[in-house]
């Protein structure tokens, strides 16, 4: 029953990111490509996307910073990051970078600073409901191992189950 | 375990971001092809260069590039660039090409179908793209080999 519940919980949890907007069609194929072979590819993926995106979001406000802004490296930074949030299906945080890249072709340094304050929002936003789905995913695979291995079963989580 | 060797086609993937090698890399497996990704055009040029010698003094079948994915926009060398100096170079000008790019941009689409390119395929890549690429593969065999 427990298990049951915790499933549903995730299957809820994930289907609300994607109905307000979080994540996109492209999650899903990350979710379709994890198999018994690569059992972690999303988290892997996904921790690369966290890894590079603060740093890439450090980059930018140091850009930004300085006396005479380097529009063409702002913007580049911004190309890279709108790149890894759409392969990884961060919508908002690549919509957020479509806008940016846009006043950087302006060359308006106060609507880019504006735009970074947006980018670390959504940012900031789809981390931490990613950790939460990542935390209930794995809460709900070990009660499934636990329950399974009660009633003397053994099963890895896999495609099929979801 | 040599023969399943010589059935499996081999993909140079080129991508200067660490997220889309790592995905593409997925893709391309998941389509049972051998791959080796590359994070820049000189890297790629390195590994098609070292892998010609080796077919001249060693072995002619083994680590046959049969297609070459690549990013088009990178630092240094462009996918477009890279596409260029493969098309020019007599041992290469053979290995199909694919360009993959974020941006929609139909100029620069039609210029690397112009160059040479077998196609053009938006990011986020697809498996559906991904499944595409048969046809394209240098040294395709045969039905009846498969």
């Amino acid at each position: 029953m427990e298990v049951v519940q915790m499933q549903r919980r995730f299957v809820e949890y994930a289907a609300s990111l994607f109905r307000e907007g979080f994540l996109d069609g492209q999650f899903t194929q990350l979710q379709q490509l994890q198999d018994e072979s690569n059992p972690d590819f999303v988290v892997e993926v996904v921790s690369l996307f966290f890894e590079d995106s603060e740093k890439l979001l450090n980059d930018l406000s140091r850009a930004l910073d300085q006396q005479n802004v380097d529009f063409k490296r702002v913007d580049s930074h911004v190309h890279q990051l709108k790149g890894s949030s759409s392969s990884i299906g961060a919508q908002r945080v690549k919509n957020a970078c479509i806008a940016f890249r846009n006043y950087c072709e302006e060359q308006n340094t106060d609507a880019c600073l504006s735009c970074l304050q947006q980018v670390k929002q959504e940012y900031s936003l789809v981390k931490s409901k990613l950790e939460t789905l990542f935390r209930v995913s794995a809460r709900s695979l070990l009660l499934k191992d636990k329950t399974n291995l009660e009633s003397g079963f053994q099963t890895s989580f896999s495609k099929s189950d979801c | 375990m040599g023969i399943a060797a010589e059935t499996q086609f081999h993909v140079l993937a080129v991508d200067d971001s660490l997220i889309d090698r790592k995905l593409i890399e997925k893709l391309l497996k998941t389509s049972s092809f051998q791959v080796t990704a590359v994070d820049s055009g000189s890297k790629a040029l390195e590994f098609l260069g070292l892998q010609e010698e080796e077919q001249r003094n060693h072995h002619p079948q083994e680590m046959e590039v049969n297609l070459i994915i690549t990013d088009y926009s990178m630092p240094g060398m462009t996918g477009y660039d890279l596409l260029r100096k493969i098309k020019e170079s007599s041992s290469l000008k053979d290995i199909p090409v694919v360009i993959m790019s974020s941006e929609n941009i139909p100029s620069r689409i039609n210029r690397c179908l112009e160059e040479g390119a077998e196609d053009f395929f938006l990011k986020p890549v697809q498996l559906s793209d991904v499944n595409k690429l048969r046809p394209h593969l240098l040294g395709s065999r045969t039905l009846l080999e498969i």
